[in-house]
């Protein structure tokens, strides 16, 4: 056991039984994770990325002590998961993203003192940290305001707020930029990187399916998909895997009958991945080529199909591209607009 | 809340955390019960409505009895009946905070990360209701004085036995409100109010209203493990004097007899309840109920 690891998980698994209309010796299972190994140094932002349903919410529950594994090992700060419960809670945190949840007639600062309490903090403390966190997300005229009476956004904030008031050594933060406007989610994305920052020894778990989020703000990443690690490194590192290959996005007229990835895969040998999404009258095409040569088949086989090249942009590898070439489609159409839409607000 | 706060940096309540959860989960229920928008719907709540309630026992009786509220018997009957009072709100008290939790602030997840203790935490939810039932007791008894004439006078009151006795029966209650908490806890399904509908059933087992000897043979050991029986008893004894009318059921019995009995029965819910509690507990982390978010 390496105590350096602030995280660590062994084949990591979990079945979920699904309830449906009962009958008997017709139980269904559902996979949620398999065989997951992780290993997550002290001092980390560590980024699990993966579409809806992937699994990264089961692995923080798991690891938050909220749900047991079904088999396999996980352990914070070389503490069992299983075992060691309380002494775990004593040094993480969690806060799920669009967590609107809280107790409406406390005000904000009851509902933060009231937490501080449980996780043992003396008054001055908690009210000291109260207030600083209060101030660094901009809420600090809020504090005797009843949570009722707050915003969505501002309640994720608070909310927000609670994971870090117990100064934590290991926080999990499952999409915690989830239904925040633009700047609200720049704001806590901010603050993840400054409390890294002053904190160096502390540990932070943080679950997205936005390519932009993850890598702007991750150390290192694991990429998950249907349960199963595909693949962990730094984002340079992931991107770096595409170096030899090509990218392309195209913008080409109608490719006819039902333009499927497998048949352009199958069609021009080189053509690694391929997705395409038509688009009010033209179809888009993004290309992961084995090199950049392929693309003169790839414009022949469009030619033979009828289509006529609009536009057509090479560009470098992104975080969706890798996952793209892992999984064979996309992570999230709405990633891209996300990501759009803060590009063009900032 | 600055009190609690005080009281809260005491050395002794700081060094543990269970009485640290304890306390703090009882400010909570209080802020949550109490804090009623309107204080009139807050007085009806907790005055207007047992008061009504058992207005109706009383009216009913008087029919059946022709009007017969100077019997001996009446008051025991009454009585039984204001006390019942704390079985509903205590047993709802200590379970219904999970349903609050999980479906209504979704906060279950919140709490159960934090290292705050979950047993002591639903016990303290409890004492909200508890005082809010101890009120409307005292209310509905002292109703009870003023326009029956029970036959109470606060001296004779033998107030050892009376506050001993209740402190077993409360305990008892909140253990098997425990009980019902941890079944919600587990099964995840939404019972409307699982607390209400116990005490209700077992209201017709305790001699609240009638004696146990009224039913049939086999129901009756229902009425005798349960253990609001005994504690109805000795309080009524407690305070209507050892030689008051009184049903014939437990008249063989001493007080000190029926104290241990009851002391009895309630250490055993108590050490059931812990366990039956982490048991729950277990069950919910394995078929993964902290995810429960069943539409409210
Ligand atoms: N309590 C549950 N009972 C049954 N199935 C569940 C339960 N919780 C999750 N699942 C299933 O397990 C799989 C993994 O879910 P999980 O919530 O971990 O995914 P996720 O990666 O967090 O997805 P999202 O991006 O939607 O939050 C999904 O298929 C989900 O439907
Ligand atoms: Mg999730």
């Amino acid at each position: 056991m390496d105590t350096n690891l602030a995280i660590e998980t062994n084949d990591l698994g979990r079945v979920y039984r699904l309830r449906g209309p009962k009958r008997k010796g017709d139980a269904k299972q559902l996979v949620a994770l398999d065989g997951v190994n992780l290993e997550i140094r002290r001092g980390e932002l560590f980024g699990l990325l993966g579409p809806n349903g992937a699994g990264k919410t089961t692995v923080i529950k798991i690891l938050a002590t909220l749900l047991l594994p079904s088999s396999g090992v996980g352990r914070v700060e070389g503490l069992d998961v299983t075992r060691d419960v309380q002494e775990i809670r004593r040094r993480i945190s969690m806060v799920s993203g669009g967590e609107t949840s809280g107790y409406g007639l406390l005000t904000v600062e009851e509902n933060l003192w009231m937490f501080a309490r449980f996780y043992g903090l003396d008054n001055v403390t908690a009210r000291k940290r109260i207030d600083a966190l209060l101030e660094v997300v901009g809420i600090a005229d809020r504090k005797r305001t009843k949570i009722s009476d707050l915003s969505t956004g501002l309640r994720q904030k608070m909310n927000f707020v609670r994971g870090f008031i117990s100064d934590p050594n290991v926080v999990f933060l499952d999409e915690p930029t989830l239904g925040l406007d633009v700047t609200a989610a720049r704001d806590v994305r901010g603050f993840v990187k400054q409390w890294m920052h002053d904190h160096p020894d502390r540990t932070v778990l943080l679950t997205t399916h936005y390519m932009a989020e993850a890598d702007e703000l991750c150390d290192r990443l694991a990429i998950i998909d249907r349960g199963k690690l595909l693949a962990c490194d730094t984002p340079e590192n992931l991107k770096h895997r595409l170096q030899r290959e090509a990218i392309f996005n195209l913008k080409v007229g109608p490719l006819g009958p039902k333009p499927s990835r497998d048949a352009m895969i199958e069609a021009v040998p080189g053509v690694r991945q391929a997705t395409i999404v038509e688009q009010n009258g033209h179809t888009e095409l993004n290309l992961i080529l084995a090199q950049e040569d392929v693309l003169s088949n790839v414009l022949a086989h469009l030619t033979r199909r009828g289509s006529s090249l609009i536009s057509l942009e090479k560009r470098e590898p992104t975080l969706e591209d890798v996952f793209v070439d892992l999984v064979g489609r996309r992570l999230d159409v709405d990633t891209s607009h996300h990501a759009e839409g803060e590009h063009a607000a900032g | 809340m600055s009190i609690t706060r005080s009281f809260l940096d005491t050395p002794f309540v700081r060094r543990s955390n269970r009485l640290r959860t304890f306390i703090t989960a009882a400010w909570l229920g209080w802020q949550i019960e109490s804090n009623w928008a309107d204080p009139f719907l807050f007085a009806i709540y907790s005055i207007v409505r047992p008061v009504t309630s058992v207005l109706i026992l009383v009216v009913m009786y008087s029919v059946i009895t022709n009007g017969a509220l100077q019997e001996p018997i009446f008051a025991y009957i009454y009585l039984g009946n204001a006390l019942y009072i704390l079985v509903g709100q205590v047993i709802t008290g200590v379970s219904w905070s999970v349903i609050d939790d999980r479906e209504h602030y979704r906060t279950l997840r919140q709490l159960y990360t934090t290292p705050m203790d979950g047993y002591f935490y639903l016990m303290g939810r409890g004492v909200a209701r508890l005082i809010i039932g101890l009120i409307s007791v005292l209310i509905t008894i002292g109703f009870g004085i003023i326009a029956f004439q029970l036959p109470i006078s606060i001296g004779a009151i033998n107030w050892p036995m009376l506050l001993a006795s209740t402190i077993l029966g409360v305990l008892s209650l909140a253990a098997i409100g425990m009980v019902v908490g941890s079944l919600t806890l587990m099964l995840a399904r939404h019972f409307w109010s699982l607390g209400d509908a116990i005490s209700g059933a077992l209201y017709l087992f305790t001699g609240a209203i009638f004696p146990l000897d009224v039913l049939p043979a086999w129901l009756r050991p229902i009425g005798f493990a349960f253990p609001v029986t005994y504690w109805l008893e000795l309080a009524r004894r407690a305070i209507l004097g050892p030689n008051a009318a009184k049903f014939p059921t437990l008249s063989g019995f001493s007080d000190l007899e029926l104290t241990g009995i009851l002391a009895a029965i309630t250490l055993m819910l108590l050490v059931f309840s812990w366990f039956f509690y982490r048991w729950a507990l277990h069950r919910a982390k394995e078929n993964g109920i902290f995810d429960m978010e069943t539409s409210y």
